[in-house]
């Protein structure tokens, strides 16, 4: 998708999705856009999750982190934004940011640089990342939304977090299609995994019990090149 | 060419001991003549391979070798170290291990031989393995899987410091698979071990005996060859093809039609076992049986997905010969001895001739009497097949899947249990693993590429170095670097990779996802599990079930009933039509002479396809064009087995599309494949935009091949078996997906990201090269195009042929997908859309 495309999506109006009170575009890609804040929120980066494997004998392909910069490379360059939120387990491990490397230091250090840049602390990297700019912080409050990793217990109007890495399946004629997903009642909405190497809850699993209300309850499930909204009566668990 | 074996009387008296020709005696039997040639060349030091059909004493002249010799060892004194393990035997199964220790036993004791013999399997306790550690028995029965873990353990050559012999049971299909491949890189092992080392390979009739023979015996020098003794086939089996009353169907696989006189021949006989191809006909085959059983007869079900206690409860109540019927899929092929059973039928083609040989040797498990078997084709080409298959059997003609060269994710895991066991020198590694017959032709650059993946995963950004499973060490030997890297290695030994499945539990009717504690039923694929919605009934373990849900790793179902009953389809369950098999079909298609001995519908039908169309020439590919509805059909009738026309299908599709015929989809059955389209093809082909000839022209295996490969699920499914075998990633076990999805790095994402970054990956390239052999068959494609060059014979009608009709009730049943899932999600989105009544 080109610069000019994501544009003209911005600008239909059936394509945002209001999330108390604020508007914002479901990137395919899994990035979540306010273009009022012009505000671009991306969560569970998981970088240098081979590497953290690695320690441990799973030597699985160390190309990760390249592949995800790579992604985050191109939505930040199609919306431009002024404002980059991440929302937590930005790194796989404590570690990860001293691991990284040289390279691909670079790289993300030019994606940060001329914006204001926030690292959400997680359950992985409750640090700030080693020697990177940006801020750090626990949690997040912009306007009416609350940015932060973990989803809180009760409801909290204007929540975005991530942590869970939703996923969504539906059956049609016979065939299984699962797909991540943002997950969102209007009133709070959770973030996909973007990381190369994250895997995905369904939300129909109990990790999500009383998080949404099942009956605005909508899976926006990633396609290739657009989102789906899926209404919770079409969802399947597993 | 079969070497005769060659008796001589007193040879007899002098290699077998006294204790043995009086039991031999006491019996009332004497010693076979392969079984005292064995022996003598077992004694003068040969390894050497036995070809002999069932119930020919196979398993006694194996052990023959081993037993006189240990006959005549003298006893071990009291305070004298314990003597090591002195004949290891590997079978394919657990169950022949067990089943063997039984036979084995008897006659050790009635002959009052001091010879301890037990088991080692999957199923042994540890206490029990660890005893064998300390005190090995003389013969240990096991697995390829436990031998891996054998060698892969400290103590490995000292506990096998004093072996002798080897047997391999029922060798012809151990070696066909990676297992094979593990046990041959086991077997160098053992020689690097033990130098004397003599193997016995005891097989069924196979084409090439000369591949089994190089597959025992070190190859070095290159070719070198166990011997071979040949014997001949017992008594003719009696085989016959139903010739049913009925209307035999165009197409499909149920073989419903048969039913009352399949069921009238298991009351005429004792016991009768019942072959099918797949588990889904196997279930359906045993639902309609039950349904016409006015009698009540005991008749059971058998398939590997069935829980093992109901599995061990049926094979038991058959060998006590309490069923008067048993449904059964490949999971019985092997040489297990049966109580007695007086006919085996066989449902559906036999696919392979030696399949098909070795199941009809279920009946009468003696030599001198005839086995007796029906065959039930379940359509028209199944038809010509089982007359393909019987006149095949009567000629004595075999075939096995043709061996494949050594597949490098094994060669990994391999790689990894030797430095497991002890330091090792890459160069003596390497020619140690060149001995064994698969890998007779390893380049040393790939061995080196093998063991830099075992080492830090080979990759070109070299990232892992500090992570290193293996280092070489100062002394230029590769150790393991840390005591985990053996732990893990022995959780995940092996090359059988399962589907990923779920345990089907049973819960009261009513209770629904709150129901707990009913029994386990056994397992279905996740796959399947995940088409289902609640409410919905499927046939499994011979009931029908009620689909409730997916809980954790289990499937919640209870008593189901009513109509619309859906079967499991299982991965991997259908085997291709044989290329040998293929061949006899083409010869009887071309040979109207040949029809008489086929059912009169069957015949009419062929000389129907002769007035309307064509019959092709023998080496002759016939292709058919006709418009039907507001569709133009292909059909084309290559009979090379439906892996080959499912790649075959992809890639003409994809040239028709560039060639702006529109092609809609296609559907490939063994026999034939139908392509539909909206342009019309015969008009193409005509104006030679392109001509047939370059339609199926072999280029199409380079570039189109890659291109269509690269995105296909089926690469993603054999790159998840090749990284689970390298040891990439670690199999699943049961119990442990509780902890979800999201922690576990599943191989599509890592296949996805190495495909991306790192194309030649060695990984990669095991994976293409699997699914060229396997999923796709691309070989056997490439031979039929090459075979069919200017042999390509077109025939363009008004309306369909009999001969395509089959393929065409196929349609519908089963099409192929592109870009589907984007449309499924398409049509879930409209859909809410419209009942929200936005836009």
């Amino acid at each position: 998708m080109n610069f000019s495309l994501a544009r003209a999506s911005l600008i239909a109006e059936a394509d945002l999705v209001g999330i108390a009170g604020e508007r914002a575009v479901c990137d395919p890609r899994g990035v979540l856009y306010f273009p009022d804040l012009r505000l671009l929120a991306v969560s569970d980066l998981h970088l240098e999750k081979g590497s953290s494997l690695a320690r441990r004998g799973t030597l699985i392909p160390p190309y990760d982190t390249g592949a995800t910069l790579l992604r985050l490379q191109a939505v930040i360059s199609d919306y431009q934004p002024s404002i980059v939120i991440s929302l937590g387990d930005s790194f796989h491990d404590g570690g990860g940011a001293e691991r990284m490397h040289a390279s691909f230091r670079e790289r993300l250090e030019a994606l940060i640089s001329g914006r204001d840049w926030f690292w959400v602390a997680g359950n992985h990297d409750p640090e700030a990342p080693a020697d990177l700019p940006g801020e750090t912080v626990r949690e997040l409050a912009i306007g009416s939304l609350l940015f932060r990793h973990e989803p809180s217990k009760q409801r909290v109007e204007g929540e975005i977090a991530g942590h869970l890495h939703p996923c969504a399946r539906i059956v049609q004629r016979g065939r299984s299609v699962r797909r991540r997903c943002f997950a969102g009642d209007g009133g709070r909405m959770i973030m996909p995994a973007f990381g190369a190497y994250t895997g995905s809850l369904n939300v129909l699993d109990r990790a999500y019990a009383g998080l949404f209300r099942p009956d605005t309850l909508m899976a926006y499930m990633l396609g290739a090149d657009r989102i789906f909204a899926i209404s919770r009566s079409m969802l399947r668990p597993g | 060419m079969t070497e005769q074996p060659r008796l001589a009387e007193q040879n007899a008296t002098v290699a077998l001991p006294e204790p043995f020709i009086r039991w031999f005696g006491e019996k009332g039997w004497s010693p076979r003549v392969h079984q005292i040639e064995l022996l003598a060349r077992a004694q003068a030091g040969q390894s050497v391979l036995l070809i002999a059909p069932t119930g020919a004493g196979k398993t006694l002249a194996g052990f023959l070798p081993s037993l006189t010799e240990l006959a005549n060892r003298p006893r071990r004194k009291p305070g004298q170290a314990h003597r090591g393990i002195h004949t290891l035997y590997i079978s394919p199964l657990k169950a022949l291990a067990v089943d063997i220790e039984r036979n084995l036993g008897k006659p050790v004791e009635e002959i009052g031989l001091p010879v301890t013999i037990e088991t080692r399997t999957g199923d042994t306790p540890a206490h029990k393995r660890q005893r064998q550690k300390l005190v090995p028995p003389d013969i240990l029965l096991t697995t390829p899987e436990q031998l891996a873990l054998l060698i892969a353990a400290p103590d490995a050559r000292r506990f096998f410091e004093d072996l002798r012999y080897v047997v391999l049971d029922e060798l012809h299909s151990l070696v066909t698979s990676k297992r094979g491949h593990l046990l041959a890189l086991g077997l160098a092992r053992l020689r690097s071990f033990v130098p004397g080392l003599q193997t016995i390979g005891l097989s069924a009739t196979v084409a090439e005996p000369d591949e089994l023979r190089r597959w025992l015996v070190g190859q070095n020098p290159p070719g070198a060859m166990a011997g071979l003794i040949t014997v001949a086939g017992g008594a003719k089996p009696d085989i016959s093809i139903l010739d049913s009353e009925q209307h035999v169907p165009w197409s499909g696989h149920s073989a419903r039609y048969a039913i009352p006189e399949i069921y009238e021949a298991i009351k005429r006989h004792r016991t009768t076992i019942l072959f099918v191809n797949t588990r889904s006909q196997a279930e359906l085959l045993f639902q309609e049986l039950w349904r016409a059983n006015e009698d009540s007869l005991p008749i059971a079900l058998h398939h590997g997905s069935l829980d093992v206690g109901q599995r061990r409860r049926v094979e038991k109540a058959m060998g006590e010969n309490a069923l008067r019927a048993i449904v059964a899929t490949s999971t019985l092929d092997l040489g297990i001895d049966w109580g007695d059973v007086d006919l085996v039928v066989h449902v559906g083609a036999p696919k392979g001739a030696s399949r098909l040989a070795q199941r009809i040797g279920r009946a009468n498990h003696r030599m001198d009497e005839p086995s007796k078997a029906i065959l039930i084709p379940a359509n028209r080409f199944e038809v010509l097949e089982c007359r393909a298959a019987l006149d095949a059997n009567y000629l004595g003609a075999q075939d096995t899947p043709p061996l494949i060269a050594g597949a490098l994710d094994v060669l990994s895991q391999h790689v990894l249990g030797v430095a497991c066991g002890a330091p090792f020198d890459a160069d003596l590694l390497f020619e140690e693993v060149r001995g064994a017959a698969p890998y007779a032709g390893l380049a040393r650059e790939t061995f080196d590429r093998v063991v830099d993946f075992v080492a830090t995963g080979g990759y070109a950004l070299k990232n892992y170095e500090r992570y290193a499973r293996i280092r070489k060490t100062a002394d230029g030997l590769w150790r393991v670097s840390h005591p985990r890297i053996a732990q893990q290695y022995r959780l995940n030994v092996g090359t059988i990779v399962e589907m990923p499945e779920l345990n089907v539990r049973y819960v009261r009717q009513g209770r629904g996802m709150a129901g707990r504690g009913g029994p386990v039923l056994g397992k279905v694929e996740e796959y399947f599990a995940e088409t289902l919605r609640p409410g919905d009934n499927f046939l499994f373990a011979g009931k029908v079930l009620r689909f409730e849900g997916i809980r954790e790793n289990e499937c919640v179902v209870s008593n189901g009933a009513g109509a619309n009953i859906i079967v499991p389809s299982y991965a991997g369950g259908k085997f291709p039509l044989s290329t040998y098999l293929a061949d006899q079909v083409r010869g009887m298609l071309a040979d109207s002479d040949r029809w008489q001995a086929l059912p009169e519908q069957v015949a009419d039908w062929l000389r129907l396809q002769k007035e309307r169309s064509v019959l092709p020439k023998r080496g002759d590919l016939l292709v058919e064009t006709f418009p039907r509805g507001n569709r133009h059909y292909m059909v084309a009738y290559p009979f090379e087995g439906r892996l080959a026309h499912q790649t075959l299908g992809m890639l003409l599709t994809r040239r028709l599309e560039r060639a702006n015929a529109r092609p809609l989809g296609f559907v490939a059955t063994d026999y034939s494949l139908a392509v539909w389209a909206l342009d019309d093809m015969a008009t193409l082909f005509k104006a030679k935009k392109p001509s047939l000839a370059a339609l199926f022209d072999e280029d199409m295996l380079g570039d189109d091949l890659e291109a269509w490969l690269n995105d296909s699920w089926m690469l993603k499914r054999t790159f998840r078996t090749c990284a689970v075998i390298a040891g990439l990633i670690e199999k699943r076990f049961p119990g442990q997906e509780k902890s979800g999805r999201q922690v576990t790095v599943s191989a599509d994402l890592i296949y996805d990201v190495l495909r991306s970054h790192e194309p030649d990956h060695i990984l990669l390239q095991a994976t293409r090269t699997d699914a060229a052999a396997g999923l796709l068959d691309v070989s056997r494609l490439a031979e039929m195009l090459s075979r069919v060059r200017g042999r390509i014979m077109h025939k363009h009608l008004e309306q369909i042929s009999p001969l395509a009709v089959p393929i065409m009730l196929e349609i519908g049943k089963e099409s192929v997908n592109g870009g589907a899932n984007e449309s499924l999600l398409m049509e879930a989105a409209d859909l809410v859309e419209e009942a929200m009544g936005q836009r």
